[in-house]
C-alpha cells in the first residue's frame, strides 16, 4: 500500500521534472538540421509521424483503446488544413487549430460508440469509421478532389514569417516545434488527476467506477483529445507537404502508425517518436537498397523483434549504455515508476 | 433478384471457408492472426501451378490445396505461432503483421507480381436457368461445397471426441492438460485445419477474386469483419455473419451503386454498436 | 521492476538516437557524392502496393533503355536512380524533392498513379525541372505545371476511338464500367460524349469502387440494361479478375460486345486471363504485337532481359521517357538546365515502338497512333492484334479547350 502511495508520490512529481535525455533529445533533433540539411523533408515527415503516433499512445498506452482506424483524424484534419488552405484560409496556425477542431468533434462523436466492447470490437468499429471516412472522401469529389487529391492549397508562411522552402527546413522546424508542444501538453494531461484517472479505468474499470471514475466520461475525453492530436498531425502533413489525397485516409496509415507505436514501446510518450525514427528511417533506408523488396527485411525485423521480445532488446540495450555511460546516472531516484 | 441473392450467397460462402479457420484462432485460441491470408495465398498459387503447369484437373488439386496449407500452416504453428499463444495481443499483431509482409515480398521475388489465373474445368463455366434466375454452375459448386464444409466443421466441433478436446482445451488449458488432454497438439491439429480451409478458400476464390502476391492484406480487411460481425464463440456465427455481408454487399453495389461501397462497414459499424460482442456470443465471460 | 522497465525504455530511446545518428551519416555521404558530368535522372514509380507491377516494368524498360543505347549522352553521363514511392503521394513528394535538392537530379521520370504525379507537378514548376510522366493518364495533369511532359497516354485519347469505332460498327446502346478514380471518370465521359454526339445512348454509368473483390452486382445490372455494349476501363491488374467473372455470368453470350481501353486487356496479363479474352475489341497506344521491326527487336530484348516478362504500356512510356530525355539532351548538346531541356522536348518526335510518336509544343503532352485491337491466339499465346489505325491522335481533353 504504502509503496504504491510512494509510486503515485513520485509520478505526480515528475510532472515538473524534465530529464536529462530529454533535454539532449531535443538539443540533438535540432542539431539534426544543420548537421543533415538534406534530409529536412525526412526529418519532418518523421516528426508528423511520431505526432501522429504520441495521439495513438495517448488511446492506446494511457487508455487501453486500440484503434485500427486512426488515420481517420488524421485523415480529417488534413483535409480541414486543406480546405482552408484553398478557400484563402492558408495561415497555419489557424490551420492546425480548425483540424484540430475538426477531428476532435469527429472524436467526440464516434467515441460513444467505443464505450462498450472487446478489443476487437474497438478495432473493428474505428477500422470501419475510418474506411467509411475514406469512401466517403472518395464519394463527394467535387469538395475533397476525390482521387486525384486536393489541388490548389495555398500555404502562407507560418506565422507570416517562414515560408516554406524546398529544402524542407521550415517545414522540419515548424513540425518539430509543434511536436514539442504538444508533448509537453501531452505530459501534462497524462500526469494530472486526470491522467492518473485514466489509468485506473485501464487497469480495471470495475473498481475505478466504484471508486466514483466515471470511465465513460474519462474514455469520451481523451479519445476527443487524441483525435485533435491526430488531426493537428495531419494538418501538418497537408501543410508541409502541400497536398492531400485519399491516401491520407487509408488503411494502411492507421496500420503503419499502429506498428510504429507498437516498435517505439507503449504507454510512455517518447515511444511513438522512437519508433517514428526507426520505421522511417529503416524504410528509407532498405527502400533505397532494394526498392522492390523492402517490405520483406521489415518484416523480417518485425518478426524477430516480437520473437527475441523488445523487453529482451530494451534490455540489452540498457547493458550497452551502462557499458558506455558512467554508472551513477542510471538509477536516479526520481526516474522510478511510470508505466 | 433470384440471381442476385444466388451471387450474394457464393460470395459469402466464400468469405465463410477462408474466414472460418480465424474465428477457430482468433475466437478459440484467443490468438490474433493476422497473416491468415498468407494462407489463402498459399491455397490459391498451388492450385493454380498445379493446374496450369502440371495440368491437373481442378477437383483434385482442391484436397491437395488444403493439405498443402494445412501442412504449412502445422509447420509455422510448431515453428513460430505457438510461442505467441501467451504473449500480448499486440505483439501477435506486431509478429503477424511481419509474416504477412514477409510473405508478400517473397512471392513477389520468387513467382512475380502478376495475377495468377486458375483454369476450371468447361462444366463449372457453363450458366443454368433456375428459378426464373440465371446463375453460374462454378458459384452453385461453392455453394454446395461450402455448405457441406460448414456443416461438418460444426460436426466436428460439436459431435466429435476431438471438438469436446477442443472445447476443453480453450476454456481451461490447465484443467484440459490435468485431465490427459495433449493441448498442445489440439491446438496444432485446429491450426492446421484452420489454414487448410483458408488454402482451400484460396484455390476456390482465386477465379472469382484473383490471387496476386498482394491477397493477404487486400482481404486481411474482410476476414476481420467477417469474423467480428460473427463473434467469437463459434463456427456459426461466422457462417452466418459471411452470408449477410456476402447478400449485403452485392445486393448494396446492385441495387444503390451509388454507395454500395458503404454497405458492408456500415452494417458492420451497425451490427457491433447493437451487439459489440458480435451476432453470436457465447454464454459466460470472456 | 516498473523504473527498470522505464528506465530501459529511456535508455533504448538514446539508443535509438544514436542509430539514427549513425544511419543518416550513411546516408548523407551516399547524397555527397555526385560528380559534375553526371546527369542524373531520377525514376520514381511505386514498386510495392497494388500498382507494384506498374514500377516493375517502368524500371525494366529504363534500364534496358540504358543497356541498349548506352550511359553516354552527348559527352555526360547517365545515371538512373530509382525510388518506390509505394503509391503514397507524400512519399512521393519527399523523394522528388531529395532527388532534386540531394542528388541534383535534372530529370524526374515515373509517377504510377495520377495523384502522385499531381503532388509533384508544383514541385517540378518552383525548381525548372522537367517532369516527364510514364505512366498516370488522366488527362489534366500536364496543365498542372509548363515543365510537366507524358510519354503515357491519356483516357480520352483511347476512349474517344473506341466510341467513335463503335458507332461506325452497330453499336448504338451502351452501358459504361469504369473504375471509380480520375482516369475512370474520364475514360467514362469522354466515351459517353462520343456516343451521344454521335446518335447514340448511354444507358448508364456504373462506378466500380476501386477495392472491389466481386464485380458480380454491377455485371449483373450491365445484363440486366441488355445494352449493344459494354465500355470498360479498369485498371490493369483488374482486368483478369474482371474478364472472368464477365463470361462467367454468361455476358459473352447474351449478345452484349464487351470493349474496353487497352488497359483491360494488358498484354502483362493477357495470357494469365487466357481465352475468356479471345475476340474482345479495345483500343489504346500499345500492343507488344505491333508490327514493326523495332518492337520486335525490343519485345526480343525485354523478354531477355526479364525472365519472359512480356513488356506492356507501362514499359512502353518509361521507354520513350528515356528516349525522350536522351534525344533533348542531343539537342542540348549535353546541357541539363531544365528551360532548356523543356525547349528541346517540345516539339520532339520519333520513331518509338508503338509507331510514330510526338510531344505536342503546345500541351506537352503526347501524340500518337491509336490502334483498333481484337484479342487473337497466334503461335498459341494471346495478343492483342492491331486492325485499324487512328494516326496522331492528339488528348481529347485539351483540343476541346481551344
Amino acid at each position: 500500500m504504502t509503496h504504491s502511495v510512494e509510486n503515485a508520490m513520485a509520478m505526480m512529481t515528475r510532472t515538473t521534472r524534465w530529464s536529462h535525455w530529454e533535454t539532449l533529445f531535443w538539443l540533438a533533433s535540432l542539431a539534426l538540421l544543420p548537421l543533415f540539411p538534406n534530409k529536412a523533408l525526412l526529418f519532418s515527415q518523421i516528426a508528423i509521424m511520431g505526432l501522429f503516433a504520441l495521439s495513438l499512445d495517448l488511446i492506446l498506452g494511457y487508455a487501453g483503446i486500440v484503434s485500427l482506424g486512426h488515420a481517420a483524424f488524421f485523415g480529417v484534419g488534413a483535409y480541414v488544413a486543406g480546405l482552408m488552405a484553398k478557400h484563402g484560409w492558408g495561415d497555419p496556425t489557424l490551420g492546425l487549430l480548425a483540424a484540430a477542431s475538426g477531428a476532435a468533434l469527429i472524436g467526440f462523436v464516434t467515441s460513444f460508440l467505443l464505450l462498450r466492447g472487446s478489443d476487437l470490437t474497438r478495432l473493428m468499429v474505428t477500422l470501419g469509421i475510418a474506411l467509411m471516412l475514406f469512401e466517403a472522401a472518395n464519394r463527394f469529389a467535387s469538395i475533397t478532389g476525390g482521387a486525384d487529391g486536393l489541388q490548389g492549397m495555398m500555404v502562407k508562411p507560418v506565422l507570416g514569417l517562414f515560408s516554406f522552402d524546398l529544402f524542407g527546413k521550415t517545414a522540419y522546424l515548424y513540425s518539430l516545434t509543434i511536436l514539442f508542444l504538444l508533448l509537453i501538453l501531452a505530459r501534462r494531461i497524462v500526469y494530472s488527476p486526470f491522467g492518473l484517472s485514466l489509468r485506473a479505468v485501464k487497469a480495471n474499470s470495475l473498481r475505478a467506477g466504484a471508486i466514483g471514475i466515471s470511465s465513460a466520461t474519462r474514455l469520451v475525453a481523451i479519445y476527443t483529445i487524441s483525435a485533435a492530436y491526430a488531426g493537428v498531425a495531419g494538418a501538418l502533413s497537408a501543410q508541409t507537404t502541400q497536398l492531400v489525397s485519399l491516401d491520407v485516409l487509408d488503411f494502411h496509415r492507421s496500420a503503419d502508425v499502429m506498428l510504429v507505436l507498437v516498435i517505439g514501446g507503449v504507454g510512455w510518450l517518447y515511444g511513438g517518436i522512437i519508433g517514428a525514427i526507426i520505421f522511417s528511417l529503416m524504410q528509407d533506408w532498405l527502400a533505397g537498397i532494394t526498392p522492390q523488396y523492402w517490405e520483406f527485411w521489415i518484416g523480417l525485423v518485425l518478426v524477430v523483434l516480437v520473437l527475441v521480445g523488445h523487453g529482451r532488446l530494451q534490455s540489452y540495450a540498457r547493458m550497452l549504455i551502462h557499458a558506455i555511460t558512467h554508472k551513477g546516472r542510471v538509477a536516479h531516484p526520481d526516474q522510478r515508476g511510470t508505466s | 433478384m433470384v440471381t442476385i441473392l444466388f451471387d450474394g450467397i457464393a460470395y459469402g460462402m466464400l468469405l465463410f471457408v477462408l474466414a472460418c479457420g480465424l474465428t477457430v484462432t482468433m475466437g478459440l485460441m484467443n490468438f490474433i492472426n493476422l497473416s491468415h491470408g498468407a494462407f489463402a495465398l498459399a491455397g490459391g498459387y498451388v492450385t493454380a501451378a498445379l493446374t496450369q503447369k502440371a495440368g491437373l484437373p481442378f477437383l483434385l488439386c482442391l484436397p491437395l490445396a488444403f493439405l498443402f496449407s494445412a501442412v504449412l500452416g502445422m509447420l509455422a504453428e510448431k515453428l513460430l505461432y505457438r510461442r505467441l499463444y501467451q504473449r500480448s495481443h499486440l505483439d501477435q499483431v506486431l509478429f503477424t503483421i511481419g509474416i504477412v509482409f514477409m510473405t508478400v515480398a517473397a512471392v513477389d521475388y520468387l513467382i512475380g507480381s502478376q495475377q495468377q489465373s486458375i483454369h476450371l474445368p468447361a462444366w463449372l463455366r457453363v450458366r443454368l436457368d433456375l428459378l426464373g434466375g440465371s446463375i453460374g454452375v462454378y458459384r452453385l459448386f461453392i455453394i454446395v461445397l461450402c455448405g457441406i464444409l460448414a456443416l461438418a466443421i460444426q460436426w466436428l466441433l460439436s459431435h466429435t471426441r476431438f471438438g469436446s478436446q477442443l472445447r476443453a482445451s480453450v476454456d481451461d488449458p490447465r484443467v484440459a492438460r490435468g485431465l490427459g488432454i495433449p493441448v498442445n497438439q489440439v491446438f496444432a491439429v485446429t491450426f492446421a485445419l484452420g489454414c487448410g480451409l483458408a488454402g482451400l478458400g484460396g484455390a476456390l476464390g482465386a477465379d472469382l477474386l484473383g490471387m496476386d502476391p498482394t491477397f493477404p492484406i487486400k482481404f486481411m480487411i474482410y476476414f476481420l469483419i467477417v469474423v467480428t460481425v460473427g463473434g467469437t464463440s463459434g463456427i456459426m456465427g461466422t457462417f452466418f455473419a459471411a452470408l449477410l455481408l456476402g447478400i449485403a454487399d452485392v445486393a448494396g453495389k446492385y441495387y444503390v451503386p451509388q454507395i454500395g461501397a458503404f454497405v458492408i462497414y456500415a452494417l458492420m459499424v451497425a451490427v457491433l454498436i447493437l451487439r459489440p460482442q458480435g451476432l453470436f456470443t457465447r454464454g459466460g465471460s470472456r | 521492476m516498473k523504473s527498470v522497465r522505464s528506465l530501459s525504455r529511456r535508455l533504448f530511446g538514446s539508443l535509438a538516437l544514436s542509430t539514427t545518428l549513425g544511419l543518416t551519416t550513411a546516408l548523407g555521404l551516399i547524397g555527397a557524392s555526385a560528380a559534375q558530368d553526371t546527369i542524373k535522372i531520377g525514376l520514381i514509380v511505386p514498386m510495392t502496393g497494388p500498382s507494384a507491377s506498374t514500377g516493375r516494368q517502368q524500371e525494366a524498360a529504363a534500364k534496358l533503355f540504358i543497356q541498349q543505347n548506352g550511359t553516354t549522352v552527348a559527352g555526360k553521363k547517365i545515371e538512373l536512380i530509382v525510388k518506390d514511392d509505394t503509391g503514397a503521394p507524400d512519399t512521393t513528394k519527399r523523394l522528388a524533392q531529395e532527388l532534386i535538392v540531394n542528388d541534383k537530379a535534372s530529370v524526374l521520370l515515373g509517377f504510377g498513379l495520377t495523384p502522385l504525379a499531381l503532388a509533384v507537378a508544383p514541385l517540378s514548376t518552383q525548381a525548372k525541372v522537367p517532369q516527364i510522366v510514364t505512366a498516370a493518364a488522366t488527362a489534366m495533369i500536364t496543365e498542372q505545371s509548363p515543365f510537366i511532359f507524358r510519354t503515357s497516354f491519356t483516357l480520352p485519347q483511347a476512349s474517344v476511338p473506341m466510341a467513335e469505332w463503335g458507332l461506325k460498327n452497330g453499336i448504338k446502346k451502351v452501358v459504361t464500367l469504369v473504375s471509380d478514380y480520375g482516369p475512370g471518370l474520364d475514360a467514362e465521359k469522354w466515351f459517353s460524349d462520343t456516343i451521344t454526339k454521335g446518335g447514340g445512348t448511354v444507358v448508364e454509368n456504373l462506378r466500380v469502387p476501386l477495392r472491389n473483390p466481386d464485380f458480380a452486382p454491377f455485371l449483373q445490372r450491365v445484363k440486366d440494361a441488355s445494352p449493344d455494349a459494354v465500355f470498360v476501363f479498369v485498371p490493369s491488374g483488374f482486368g483478369a479478375t474482371f474478364m472472368k467473372q464477365f463470361s462467367e455470368r454468361g455476358l459473352d453470350k447474351s449478345g452484349i460486345k464487351l470493349i474496353a481501353t487497352g488497359d483491360v486487356t494488358d498484354d502483362d496479363l493477357l495470357q494469365e486471363i487466357g481465352d475468356v479474352s479471345l475476340g474482345v475489341v479495345n483500343t489504346h497506344h500499345y500492343s507488344a504485337s505491333h508490327n514493326s521491326p523495332e518492337n520486335k527487336a525490343f519485345v526480343e530484348a525485354f523478354k531477355k532481359a526479364n525472365n519472359g516478362m512480356r513488356p506492356n504500356f507501362m514499359a512502353v512510356g518509361a521507354y520513350d521517357g528515356m528516349a525522350l530525355v536522351y534525344k533533348a539532351l542531343e539537342k542540348t548538346k549535353g546541357n541539363a538546365d531544365g528551360e532548356t531541356l523543356v525547349a528541346a522536348m517540345k516539339g520532339m518526335s520519333w520513331t518509338s515502338v508503338r509507331g510514330p510518336v510526338s510531344i505536342d509544343p503546345e500541351t506537352r503532352d503526347i501524340i500518337q497512333n491509336i490502334y483498333v485491337r481484337k484479342v487473337e491466339k497466334v503461335n498459341g499465346e494471346l495478343y492483342n492484334q492491331e486492325f485499324a489505325t487512328i494516326e496522331a491522335v492528339k488528348d481529347p481533353f485539351k483540343a476541346a479547350k481551344k
